[in-house]
């Protein structure tokens, strides 16, 4: 087998650390992408420049020798106000064009971003200083694991955790459900249009902000195309989970973050440029075998009479 | 409460006139149906009203109040709740959910318990409250589809053919139940195929052909198939 020849790694626990953390920061952008597709039917593609965003926010706090906390209120401020920007300006007044329409357009924002970025602040990446201490490594029994790692699993889980409750447990949460299933008939209920996207966007930002602070503590270099692979490997893990469902939709950002990290750590250091190439080539066998989705029911519920 | 007027309503699609200078009213207890062919703007008629279709001419008015040009959700909030054609039931959410989706049109407007009216009307709401929606009946989803208006406690009720597909003794239970809601002092406004069945139930039917309205009948006038039949081939 090919995998033979690459003559792999062993798998270590900090490896398998690292790829729950991956996972997990995964898995909330995955959330990120599929609420806002949820109520708006638009994948947005340029998630990964909120994330890039906010890792340039991070950056400059550092620069600008502002204590952890306040770069990290930095970074959730910078990517709420371009989150809502993104809404306000592309998003709502394109909601009715058709879903390519969408699509072409957060392609078109994620590049303007992008390249404002690049003229902006330079083609050389920065780092974000203090904050990359967490990259420093904990002793827990015996085996080292860095504390990133655990803080990115532990709070990925309380994200999951409180959205959750937020939409199982609450009328917006329910609402938010209902406009992903059938937005036209929620309105005719009663539900407001606003208010849900609001919602969606609102919390997607919160997402994003949260998945830059781990991206940007774990890579430590900002640059004009930080989170772009991140997010079109998500995208994949969020189409293979299954795209319309919030908890499809973790799992497949989860599997693909944790597939990335595992093969991230075995694979021989002169063939990881290779491990985007494994991880589509998966991503393609998934669709071919479970085409709706790694993670759904197939057909869903059916009209009876 | 003066109920819903509806006056020399239109409504049209791209060059499509689905509903022509269209007049009508429903009173807090009354029922008034609206039949006819297929295509004679019946669906079109309670979308507008809904907000949910374009109006090109003619009013809207809620207790006197012109709704032209509010959206779906502010409509609804306002005390006007749509049972849609086809039922529209979340199916993957449970039955209590789909119920409490209804109070979404609640607002602050009222106070009334909708979701214990629900329930009292169709006792297999509260039976069933936690099964997944998708998996009850047909008939059983209308009484959901019913059921979920009802949450929102709406002073006008709009129907789209909730017997549709639905087998006759289903369908009693659902006429029955339009009569208990009538009582209550909704204003129901019922767009139906049956049209016999819905001259004799309703206070007041309107027979609508080519978007315009072609008759007026009585209850009494349910047997003047005549009439009835003149009206849909004219």
């Amino acid at each position: 087998m090919i995998l033979g020849i690459l003559s792999l790694q062993p798998l270590t626990w900090p490896t398998v650390a690292t790829a729950l953390a991956l996972g997990g920061v995964y898995a909330l952008m995955a959330v990120g992408i599929g609420l806002v597709f949820g109520v708006l039917r638009l994948v947005n593609f340029a998630y990964g420049q909120l994330i890039m965003a906010g890792g340039y926010a991070l950056a400059y706090g550092s620069l600008w020798n502002f204590a952890t906390w306040q770069s990290i209120l930095l970074c959730f401020g910078v990517v709420l106000v371009l989150t809502v920007l993104m809404d306000r300006l592309v998003f709502r007044p394109l909601r009715t064009s058709s879903p390519t329409v969408m699509l072409v357009a957060t392609f078109a924002v994620a590049f303007l971003l992008q390249n404002i970025a690049l003229l902006k602040f330079g083609p050389l990446s920065k780092n974000v200083g203090s904050l990359a201490q967490l990259n420093a490594p904990w002793d827990i029994f015996g085996v080292q694991i860095k504390e990133i790692a655990v803080l990115a699993v532990v709070t990925a889980l309380g994200c999951l955790f409180i959205l959750q409750l937020l939409l199982t447990r609450t009328p917006l949460g329910l609402h938010m459900r209902a406009a992903a299933m059938d937005f036209r008939t929620a309105r005719l209920l009663g539900v407001r249009a606003n208010r849900v996207i609001g919602a969606a966007v609102i919390i997607s930002g919160l997402l994003a902000a949260t998945s830059a602070v781990f991206l940007s503590v774990q890579e430590n270099s900002i640059s004009s195309t930080f989170g772009l692979q991140d997010t079109i490997i998500v995208l994949a893990g969020v189409v293979v989970g299954g795209m319309n469902r919030p908890i499809p939709a973790t799992l497949g950002g989860f599997s693909i973050g944790f597939a990335t990290g595992i093969l991230g750590g075995v694979l021989p250091a002169d063939k990881t440029q290779y491990l985007t190439s494994f991880i589509f080539a998966a991503v393609i066998v998934v669709l071919l075998v479970r085409p709706n989705g790694l993670f759904t029911r197939g057909g869903g519920a059916v009209e009876r009479v | 409460m003066t109920g819903l007027e509806v006056e020399n309503l239109s409504v049209r699609y791209g060059a499509v006139e689905a509903v022509r200078g269209l007049s009508l009213e429903v009173r807090p207890g009354q029922i008034v149906g609206l039949i006819g062919p297929n295509g004679a703007g019946k669906s079109s008629t309670l979308h507008a009203i809904m907000g949910s279709a374009p109006i090109t001419g003619g009013d809207v008015r809620l207790d006197g109040t012109s709704i032209v040009g509010r959206r779906p959700e502010e409509v609804a909030r306002r005390g006007v709740a749509l049972v849609p054609e086809g039922r529209r039931i979340f199916g993957e959410l449970t039955v209590d959910e789909n119920l409490r989706l209804g109070l979404a049109g609640r607002s602050a407007r009222t106070n009334g318990d909708g979701l214990a009216r629900a329930h009292e009307l169709f006792p297999i709401l509260r039976e069933f409250r936690s099964r997944q929606a998708g998996v009850l009946s047909g008939g059983q989803q209308q009484q959901l589809a019913i059921g979920r208006a009802l949450a929102a406690d709406p002073e006008i009720l709009l129907l789209d053919e909730p017997s549709l597909g639905l087998a006759p003794k289903i369908v009693d239970i659902v006429f029955e139940a339009l009569t208990q809601i009538r009582d209550a002092g909704l204003a129901v406004l019922l767009v139906e195929q049956r049209a016999q069945r819905t001259v004799a139930l309703a206070d007041v039917s309107h027979v609508l052909a080519n978007g315009e309205l072609r008759l007026t009948l009585g209850s009494k006038d349910a047997a003047d198939t005549e009439r009835l039949v003149a009206a849909y081939l004219a």
